[in-house]
């Protein structure tokens, strides 16, 4: 527990040999946790503030010195819960008014008397225990005073009801009615200005709404029949009763909680159309918290059981006020009734079992004050400190890169295998300026980063962003899932995030080789022909109004060159073919090895085709180590077939086995002439020119269209 | 050699340090580890390396230790040096103030030494 725990004091001095003195002074009373630098201290502060009790502070230091830490801690607000004492051999008075200036409780000047140090940290710890327990008990008492205003209203409510042989819960009904309603309200419309300390101001007032029935004689009060007029002209004046007895309090006259009862109080049962009582206000004239409230005591006293009546269910009462029945209410007030209908019918039935709670809660609370002696916020701090240990031991754990962004001050703070994993410090202030957070991070994936977290909403805070982190001078792709903080204001504020990078180097690689593998031809690492047409289909597509030509062509007497030098060989030549094919088209040009030793070029053209053909047969013939390298090649262009691809290919295929009938080593682009001819294409792989089908072929060497 | 005549030997009062620190335990362990601190070692190196910011550093951190265990000699040389290199910049004030350092460091690392041959253990 807290009290057999020695208190920390975290030390921060660049000099070894002063920390030691230090710690040998303290450390038999103290637990002494060491930082040799500011940017240190500072990381040690973030991570454990609220476990300090004392900052013993030096003044130069590298890194960052003692002022920068004094900033630091101050824009933090640390400084306001944890005591500094700076110890220096700077005794310049301006050093000291700075210090001082900047929060530092006490300031000790080198060489110092162990004695002083000593007695000064004791007192400036026990100090600040006082303080925070006196700050503890005053948020202890107010809390307790809440507690007690709001159950002293209960009490005089429920005596109310108790002479009324209401259940008790028609108060807590209408409160929460209220609530609910005056809450949905202002999201609905900006009409009323009502902020939340209003709306919670009404519900607390909205208990007193019958407190001027305690006037009504007994017999006309719990009545069970039906009122005569005068009775009931009797029973009506408990409006304007209940508010005289708030206009005539002796004192409190003035506070707002009193002057909203009132308004309540009196015009609780006023009506839209200005037929209610007692004062026949119209529309919204009636305060809006009556509005209101006359609406919720409506539906829970149809929801109740009466003398005179069984009760209503949830969704009979509220057509029932919906259709005028209990008189005409506001209709924006009813809107919000039939919004939220079953928002209210679940709070309703919980509310009866919050109660006990409520009161459960209320003993458990007693148990723990009687054995723990611990206040409220004790309680809180040690469930912040428990909460804090968790996450530090399971961030140690766990081997991932955990970071922290807060803008103000602007700072990362790294968890400790995530720092060494990077390279970088734990804490890094001003990241943006930080030369080695922008060699890992390049400004793009920076910039792209903070957009992304800036442009989350409070409620979808969370993003996922790929990027590639340069880590020891390697790029590697990482995936962050981050989550952006957003203040609690109104409207929310960006004040940081917190999140953590994955490596997903491997797997992304692994997925482009699998992506690779399925596009690209392994021998020659051309595209292969389904992914080449994938790609030919999208271009065609996305370009569309262009002028495409599709040239197939295989080598010719390449199954000669295959019996003579061997499959190696052959294979040799195809990769060679390909480099030489890969040089010699252009940038936008798609090529690929559509099988065997044919191969097919996509491009796009302009105006003429022919020279551009002309260029690529040449530069793909050549003599390959005493194979003399001789092509064949079909050309056919969507002018004249078309933009459809099979046709394309087909008509290709077609003006390719033209030349191989006439005479190899040529090119030819397709016609109509050919339409008749056969392919060539299938057996792919025999080169064997007696198997391809013999066909009627025009004549003509080299013919442009 | 008793930790009195080792104070004797580097120049320094004591009497003036047991009456501060108020332990002779303390005061003997950490006038041994002074010999092993880095700081005279990093005043060298950044001496040497033209970084007159660190220097001062060193020389300031150098001058807080000897105040604190009234190495009063090492600790007027070397505080004069620090206020020399405050601006981070050399000058001619600077270099006379160098070798006083030195030689003050050789004396009190000697006759620590001598000490700490003295009480092995």
């Amino acid at each position: 527990m807290e009290r057999t725990r020695k208190q920390k004091i975290l030390i921060i001095d660049d000099s070894e040999l002063n920390r030691a003195i230090l710690a040998d002074m303290l450390g038999d009373e103290y637990d002494i946790i060491e930082a040799e630098n500011g940017l240190q201290g500072v990381a040690v502060l973030q991570r454990q503030s609220t476990d300090i009790s004392l900052v013993l502070l030096d003044i130069v230091m590298p890194e960052m010195d003692g002022f920068g830490v004094l900033s630091v801690m101050k824009q933090n607000q640390w400084i306001e819960d944890i005591p500094v004492i700076m110890i220096s051999a700077e005794s310049g008075s301006s050093h000291v008014e700075r210090a001082y200036d900047l929060g530092v409780t006490d300031f000790i000047s080198r060489p110092f008397d162990a004695l002083i140090v000593h007695r000064r940290v004791v007192n400036t710890i026990l100090l600040y225990a006082k303080q925070k327990k006196l700050v503890g008990m005053v948020a202890d008492q107010i809390y307790e005073k809440e507690q007690r205003s709001s159950l002293m209203i209960d009490i005089l409510s429920h005596i109310v009801e108790f002479r009324n042989g209401e259940s008790g819960l028609h108060v807590l009904h209408v409160r929460t009615i209220t609530e609910l309603l005056l809450k949905h309200l202002v999201q609905k419309t900006d009409q009323y200005s009502l902020t939340a300390a209003d709306i919670s101001m009404i519900g607390t007032a909205s208990a007193l709404h019958d407190i001027g029935k305690i006037s009504i004689a007994e017999n006309i009060l719990n009545k069970p029949g039906k009122l005569t007029d005068e009775e009931f002209a009797i029973m009506k004046t408990h409006a304007q009763v209940g508010a005289d007895m708030l206009e005539n309090l002796p004192i409190h006259q003035n506070e707002p909680l009193v002057k909203v009862a009132y308004t309540i109080c009196r015009w609780h049962h006023e009506r839209y159309d200005g037929r209610g009582y007692p004062d026949g206000l119209v529309g919204d004239a009636i305060p809006i918290g009556a509005q209101i409230v006359a609406l919720a005591d409506v539906y829970d006293a149809l929801t109740s059981k009466r003398v005179y009546k069984p009760p209503f269910s949830h969704e009979t009462a509220v057509q029932m006020i919906v259709d005028g029945k209990c008189g005409v209410f506001n209709p924006l007030v009813l809107e919000c009734l039939t919004d939220i209908s079953d928002q209210i019918k679940d709070e309703l039935s919980h509310n009866a079992a919050l109660q006990r709670d409520q009161r459960e809660m209320r003993n458990i609370a007693q148990e723990m004050h009687r054995h723990e002696e611990l206040t409220a916020s004790e309680r809180t701090l040690q469930l912040l400190e428990h909460e804090r240990m968790k996450y530090s031991f399971f961030a140690a754990m766990t081997q991932e890169i955990q970071f922290e962004y807060t803008l103000s001050p602007s700072m990362v703070t790294l968890s400790t295998w995530g720092a060494n994993n990077l390279g970088l410090d734990e804490i890094i202030m001003d990241p943006h300026q930080n030369e080695k957070v922008q060699e890992l991070m390049n400004e793009h994936d920076r910039k792209g980063l903070s957009d992304a977290l800036r442009s989350t909403h409070p409620e979808h805070p969370e993003i996922t962003y790929d990027c590639q982190l340069t880590l020891h001078g390697q790029k590697r792709w990482f995936q962050i899932i981050a989550r952006a903080i957003w203040s609690a204001e109104e409207p929310p504020r960006y004040t940081g995030a917190i999140g953590k990078a994955i490596d997903t180097h491997e797997s992304r690689m692994r997925l482009d080789a699998l992506e690779r593998m399925a596009s690209h031809d392994s021998l020659t690492g051309l595209l292969n022909h389904a992914y080449a047409k994938k790609r030919i289909l999208e271009r065609m597509d996305s370009r569309s109004g262009s002028h495409f030509a599709l040239a197939i062509f295989d080598l010719d007497h390449f199954k000669s060159a295959n019996d003579s030098y061997g499959h190696s060989f052959g294979d040799r030549v195809l990769i060679h073919v390909a480099e030489k094919l890969r040089q010699s088209i252009r940038g936008g040009d798609i090529a690929a090895r559509a099988g065997g030793d044919e191969f097919l070029i996509f491009l796009e053209y302009k105006d003429e085709l022919l020279p551009i053909i002309s260029r690529i047969f040449s530069s793909l013939c050549g003599v390959f180590e005493d194979f003399r390298i001789s092509i064949s090649m079909g050309i056919a262009q969507t002018e004249i077939v078309g933009g459809n691809y099979d046709a394309l290919f087909h008509a290709a295929d077609q003006a390719l086995y033209t030349v191989k009938r006439s005479q190899r080593g040529q090119f030819r682009f397709y016609d109509y002439s050919m339409q008749n001819t056969l392919s060539t294409i299938t057996p792919i792989d025999s080169g064997e020119d007696a198997s391809r089908a013999a066909a009627p072929a025009p004549a003509g060497d080299q013919q442009q269209k | 050699m008793t930790i009195q005549e080792c104070y004797a030997a580097m120049g320094s009062d004591y009497e003036e340090v047991l009456g501060r620190l108020r332990s002779p335990r303390i005061i003997q362990k950490f006038i041994l580890k002074f010999l092993d601190d880095g700081s005279y070692r990093q005043l060298e190196e950044s001496l040497a390396a033209e970084n007159y910011p660190e220097a001062f550093r060193a020389a300031h951190t150098i001058k807080g230790v000897c105040q604190n265990l009234n190495l009063s000699r090492l600790g007027a040389s070397s505080a004069a040096l620090a206020d020399a290199l405050r601006s981070g910049q050399w000058n001619d004030a600077a270099a006379p103030l160098v070798a006083q350092v030195r030689e003050d460091y050789q004396i009190t690392a000697a006759a620590i030494r001598a000490f700490r041959e003295a009480n092995p253990g």
